[in-house]
């Protein structure tokens, strides 16, 4: 689908603008959503995707709480203390939203039944290892969620995450050093610095913004595939 | 069939000292409160605590932490914005934590509550939490061998009980609800409303009646009035 057609795309070099804003990411990774499909989006950022999903295009939310159909979050009088999403926050129902149990909510993911997930990472390897859920560092307490089954289960996991640490280090890594979520399991790799699709062949890059392939090329430590190259 | 008492101490009356007690709920949503509340009046120390989260504020899960009611925490999302109660006594080493990735928690508890031994799960294969647990490939792929949690005694939230104790839920309040009702020696369930035998349409009951023993009506709450929500 989208991944596949991708592989066979050239790195389209976006060099005479900055960095995607955060929004942009999202409207950038609505993009890749297939219509009609079932998808979860994490907690914290990728959240925002939502508020760039065409209406028209009959995406239906599953959060892992039990619910799809999902719709945008709550205001004012719309606020139910019963009716949350994955991430706690009041949210609304969508006409033809169903509702059902944490075990049956897991089998969805668990069976291979979401179609899509977008995952915030820490890191991410160069052949799709995921590491999201945990610091690693003596003290801090981890929390796994769902993570290790969306990971797992959905058909595509996509990854929404900086490319870049605050201190400048890369996400997109030859080996996480940070504690696994999954092994090979991420598809395509979305930053604000650019898109990556994991092939066979390697870390294909997609598209690049506010840096060129070549730059790209000098601050990551892993080989990158191209259409340029 | 279910006993309706007429207090949420009642209804938790006779839990034991050093009891497994799965307790139901995702944030704030179909979390018993009441229920919690008169755990912590009636004193049983040494508990193993089943739940989604640890805690938040300092109400409900958090102040039976707070007051050296728990042994062990099993759950996959202990940390969060508002889990100071935890944090602080995992933190001095008072508390023990067993982080379980979601969907392993909702189906070691469902796998009790059918009578299955154990069961083989992809998820969790090839990070720090797959560590000691036996791995097998089934037709290429790597597993997990994932074990049931039963427990002694389960506190759950439903919107309403007949008289029998037949169970609806209400939105995403219903998450962990429904398999942990089935999963425990005494099932004890707050609800909002019980109404006449006869009066659920039996199509829309969701945990049956053979699976609870004792239901009683929740106290009246103002919406928010939990002070966190």
């Amino acid at each position: 689908m989208t991944a596949a057609a991708a592989c066979d795309a050239e790195t389209v070099e976006h060099a005479r603008r900055g960095p995607l804003s955060t929004d942009e990411l999202a409207a950038r990774i609505a993009l890749d959503i297939p219509p009609r499909s079932y998808v979860n989006l994490g907690i914290g950022q990728p959240t925002r995707i939502a508020d760039y999903l065409d209406p028209a295009a009959g995406i239906i939310l599953h959060t892992e709480n039990g619910m799809l159909g999902m719709g945008p979050a709550a205001h004012g009088d719309e606020i139910d203390d019963d009716l949350i999403n994955a991430g706690k926050v009041p949210v609304t129902e969508l006409p033809g939203a169903a509702y059902f149990h944490h075990a049956d909510s897991f089998a969805m993911i668990r069976g291979g039944h979401l179609d899509v997930c977008v995952l915030g990472a820490f890191q991410v390897s160069a052949r799709g290892d995921l590491a999201n859920w945990h610091t690693g560092r003596p003290g801090d307490i981890p929390a796994v969620g769902g993570a290790m089954d969306l990971a797992t289960g959905a058909g595509q996991v996509l990854v929404m995450m900086s490319l870049f640490t605050r201190s400048g280090e890369p996400k997109l890594v030859p080996d996480c050093t940070y504690p696994l979520t999954g092994v090979a399991c991420v598809s395509r790799v979305f930053t604000h610095h650019a898109v990556f699709t994991m092939t066979d062949n390697g870390v294909l890059v997609n598209e690049t913004f506010g840096i060129t392939l070549g730059e790209l090329r000098e601050r990551l430590d892993i080989p990158l595939v191209s259409g340029l190259t | 069939m279910a006993s309706i008492v007429a207090t949420a101490d009642e209804a938790v009356a006779g839990i034991a000292h050093g009891s497994t007690v799965l307790v139901g709920g995702f944030g704030l949503a179909g979390v018993p409160m009441d229920l919690i509340d008169a755990l912590v009046r009636q004193g049983a120390t040494g508990l193993t605590l089943v739940s989604n989260n640890a805690g938040n504020g300092t109400a409900g899960l958090a102040a039976l932490l707070d007051a050296g009611r728990v042994r062990k925490v099993v759950c996959s999302f202990p940390r969060q914005s508002d889990s100071q109660v935890f944090d602080r006594l995992y933190r001095a080493g008072k508390v023990e934590l067993e982080l379980v990735p979601q969907g392993n928690l909702a189906e070691r508890i469902r796998a009790a509550g059918a009578g299955i031994g154990a069961f083989y799960t992809p998820t969790g294969v090839g990070t720090p939490l797959a560590e000691g647990k036996e791995t097998r490939v089934i037709d290429g792929r790597a597993y997990l061998l994932e074990h049931p949690i039963k427990g002694d005694v389960a506190l759950i939230s439903a919107y309403k009980s007949d008289g029998l104790g037949n169970l609806v839920y209400r939105k995403t309040a219903r998450n962990f609800g429904p398999v942990m009702a089935t999963a425990a020696t005494t099932v004890i369930a707050q609800v909002t409303e019980i109404v006449p035998v006869g009066a659920l349409d039996p199509e829309t009951v969701i945990t049956p009646s053979i699976y609870v023993d004792r239901v009683v009506q929740a106290a009246a709450r103002e919406p928010g009035a939990c002070g966190v929500c």
